[in-house]
């Protein structure tokens, strides 16, 4: 037991002392929120910018329609007529919108044209668009002799509300949430497992081409080699999540600190508005908010916990013990690509089916991958926020932890076999050959 | 005398091949033993299993009289073929890290390690790393590795490989050194002549058997040839040399010579002493030279394996 403690800690600082692995830790934050700050910043920046388009109104019954937006001027040119407007707006506009002269309201509508020097921006465009629409069609309602407000009136709004049968009320941000969390966790083990399974393995490798292997397994047992190296991989993978998410836990605060000022004073403009639009706005927002934070209630949390740690703890075992293997039975990381195939093969299967299962967590397809225990680990976990029924999750965690004393004991085998072989290029057959060394 | 270690009919298979048939051999305490043989012999197959790095597929193991368990690791010192540190670790730190790993405590494995660095006056290598040193100065941390711990055994798998004459000629003396002291000590090479005048006894494998052990005197009494190399400073070579080779089996000798002497091998017929050698050629010449030729571990190796065969 001293000794494994021992390999774990000497793996760890191995680890964690590498000048990568310290510039990686430190720079993805970073790097993830400065890309995350510089989109943001543009964005605003791009509808910072405003844009004067000028109009020439022949009709002259639309010109009421345009009001200057935050993004938006518009100049009316309707008395220097076409040709004089036309000029003007190719030296100081950023574009020029046509309404001929038209009687007929139907005709009107298909003669309408835009003018720029650069193909327009399509928001821009629709804006337009929209705003015309809707003008026109309270023109032609107009014409009709109905009474606008009478058909205003007529507009509905349904929301359906769901619910099961055991009265839980659901809504589609729960749903969005569960995918989000299951998803969310899924790819967390995919990408800790390939990260830290790769790290194993290279660690392996190392071992073997700098030949100090012999050395450590004639004092210890090559088992206690691989599981030290594991675990200790493992540990420096926790610490580094733990400060990527402490960090950007940090960073994001600060981030919405800055940015909160700026959607403070987009409020201001929602102020502008119909109050009662506002009001209706704020009602939806706040039920919004209850909703989510009673989806989270209602998600199974402490399932949720427990399964997690179980199918991290599992599906990393698995994997890294497999790729120990590999590390061992081969002599530098080049020939390790016949044998990665196979093994990423499940992973990434497993996140497409993981993603496909949040459509319908309850399919066969959801339910046969998720027993599986080279894929439960990410399918299960995906499929955890939707209930799961009790006997799948044992069956299917029965079978992971089986699977795991199965692949951990061959791999093993290989490992101990391999880590003593120099200059085999290693086979399937070979490998078969060694587990009956 | 005790023996430190007795193998006892060990065999041992990888698939079909089969690297160990029934291998027996004792080392004395004590004492210095050749394990010999060529490439591919077994001689690496059955330190791995002496070293419970592999387990044999039959026979028992004995190490100072005790049946060979885990905890007997720290007893032995192991310095294989395949040489090698971890490159980015640090020299102190990498070499603690092994000691504890042989089971000691880190204290106490400081205290050694002060003094070893002292003796081989390395002392400021402490916080290099090994990417950082020489080959050279990489195996003298290694043989360090080998022996901080103590042990009753030591073992050297082609111990002067990759050392210069002038470390190699080091490390012989602090091996000899630790026999002295009391540890017994295995030499395992194919380059019999580098390490015959150091041993003991010996042990001589090929192709997976045991062909020949014991005490390498008494196998050199047991191989020779009752040959003796011989100098003539004479005038006329062609008489004297038919006249030897009428009374005696004659050899040109390939050794070269001072003075443009006659070198000879001559082998004595049964019955015949040296004494009767020295009379004969006193008569005919000046004797520069006179010499027993003794086989050398090749010699009776190939001898060995040809009675064997």
């Amino acid at each position: 037991m001293g000794k494994l403690k021992l390999i774990i800690k000497r793996e760890f600082l191995a680890k964690v002392k590498n000048k990568s692995f310290i510039i990686l830790t430190i720079l993805s934050p970073l790097l993830m929120v400065g890309l995350f700050s510089l989109i943001i910043f543009l964005n605003e920046k791009n509808s910072e910018e405003i844009r004067t388009v000028a109009f020439v109104d022949e009709s002259h019954q639309l010109a009421s329609i345009f009001d200057n937006s935050e993004s938006t001027k518009y100049i009316d040119l309707t008395a220097l007529g076409l040709d004089e407007a036309r000029a003007k707006t190719k030296e100081f506009y950023y574009g020029l919108l046509y309404i001929p002269q038209n009687d007929s309201l139907v005709e009107l509508s298909k003669g309408i044209s835009f003018f720029s020097e650069d193909s327009p921006s399509l928001n821009l465009l629709s804006e337009i668009e929209n705003k015309l629409e809707k003008k026109i069609r309270d023109l032609k309602i107009e014409q009709l002799h109905f009474d606008i407000d009478k058909i205003k009136a007529t507009e509905t709004n349904v929301v359906i509300v769901t619910e099961n049968f055991s009265g839980e009320k659901s809504s589609k941000i729960g749903s969005l949430l569960r995918m989000a969390v299951g998803g969310g966790f899924g790819y967390l083990i995919f990408m800790f497992i390939i990260i830290y399974g790769t790290s194993v393995m290279r660690s392996v490798i190392e071992e073997k081409t700098s030949r100090i292997i012999e050395v450590i397994i004639s004092s210890v047992k090559p088992f206690q080699l691989m599981l030290g190296k594991i675990l200790g991989n493992a540990l420096a993978g926790v610490l580094q999540f733990i400060i990527w998410a402490i960090s950007a836990g940090l960073m994001l605060t600060a981030i919405t600190y800055i940015f909160g000022i700026e959607s403070a004073s987009s409020g201001s403009a929602m102020a502008q508005m119909n109050p009662e639009i506002i009001q209706q706005v704020q009602e939806t927002s706040t039920n919004d908010l209850q909703l989510v934070l009673q989806e989270i209630k209602n998600l199974p949390i402490l399932t949720m916990f427990f399964s997690f740690i179980v199918y991290f703890l599992g599906g990393y075992l698995i994997y890294s013990s497999i790729y120990a293997a590999i590390g061992a039975a081969v002599d530098s990381e080049t020939d390790t690509q016949q044998f990665m195939m196979p093994v990423l093969m499940p992973l990434i299967i497993a996140i497409y089916v993981g993603f496909s299962v949040i459509e319908n967590p309850h399919g066969p397809i959801a339910l046969g991958f998720s027993l599986f225990p080279l894929t439960s680990p990410i399918v299960m976990l995906m499929r955890i926020p939707f209930g799961v029924p009790w006997w799948q999750i044992i069956t299917s965690m029965l079978l992971l932890i089986i699977t795991f004393i199965v692949i951990v004991w061959f791999a093993a085998k290989i490992y101990r076999v391999g880590i003593l072989m120099y200059g085999k290029k290693p086979s399937y057959k070979e490998l078969y050959k060694w587990l009956k060394y | 005398m005790k023996n430190i270690l007795t193998v006892e009919n060990v065999c041992k298979n990888y698939g079909s091949f089969k690297a160990l048939n029934n291998v027996s051999i004792s080392v004395p305490e004590g004492s210095v033993f050749g394990l010999l043989g060529p490439n591919g012999a077994g001689k690496t197959s059955l330190i791995r299993i002496i070293n419970q790095i592999t387990l044999p597929d039959s026979g028992t193991i004995y190490l100072d009289g005790e049946k060979l368990q885990p905890h007997h690791i720290q007893n032995i010192g192991y310095l294989p073929e395949e040489r090698g540190l971890y490159k980015s670790m640090k020299v102190g730190e990498q070499v603690l890290y092994l000691a504890q790993l042989k089971g000691m405590s880190k204290t106490e494995a400081k205290k050694k390690l002060s003094y070893w660095f002292e003796k081989f006056e390395i002392t400021d290598w402490w916080d290099k790393k090994i990417q950082e040193l020489s080959k050279g100065m990489a195996q003298k941390v290694q043989f360090i590795v080998t022996v901080l711990h103590t042990p009753k055994l030591l073992i050297f798998d082609e111990p002067f490989s990759g050392f210069d004459p002038i470390n190699a000629n080091l490390i012989k003396d602090e091996i000899l050194q630790l026999r002295n002291e009391g540890a017994s000590i295995i030499f395992s090479t194919h380059r019999m002549e580098s390490v015959e005048e150091l041993c003991d006894n010996i042990a001589l494998i090929n192709k997976s058997n045991k062909i020949l052990d014991g005490k390498l005197n008494d196998i050199r009494q047991q191989y020779k040839t009752n040959q003796f190399e011989v100098g003539l400073l004479c005038i006329d070579k062609e008489t004297v040399y038919s006249q030897i080779n009428s009374q005696f089996i004659v050899e040109k000798s390939k050794s070269p010579s001072f003075n443009n002497d006659l070198r000879l091998l001559i082998s004595l017929k049964n019955g015949e002493t040296s004494s009767n050698l020295i009379q004969f050629l006193n008569n005919k010449a000046q004797i520069t030279h006179f010499t027993e030729v003794i086989p050398s571990v090749n010699d009776i190796f190939l001898k060995a394996v040809a009675n064997n065969g």
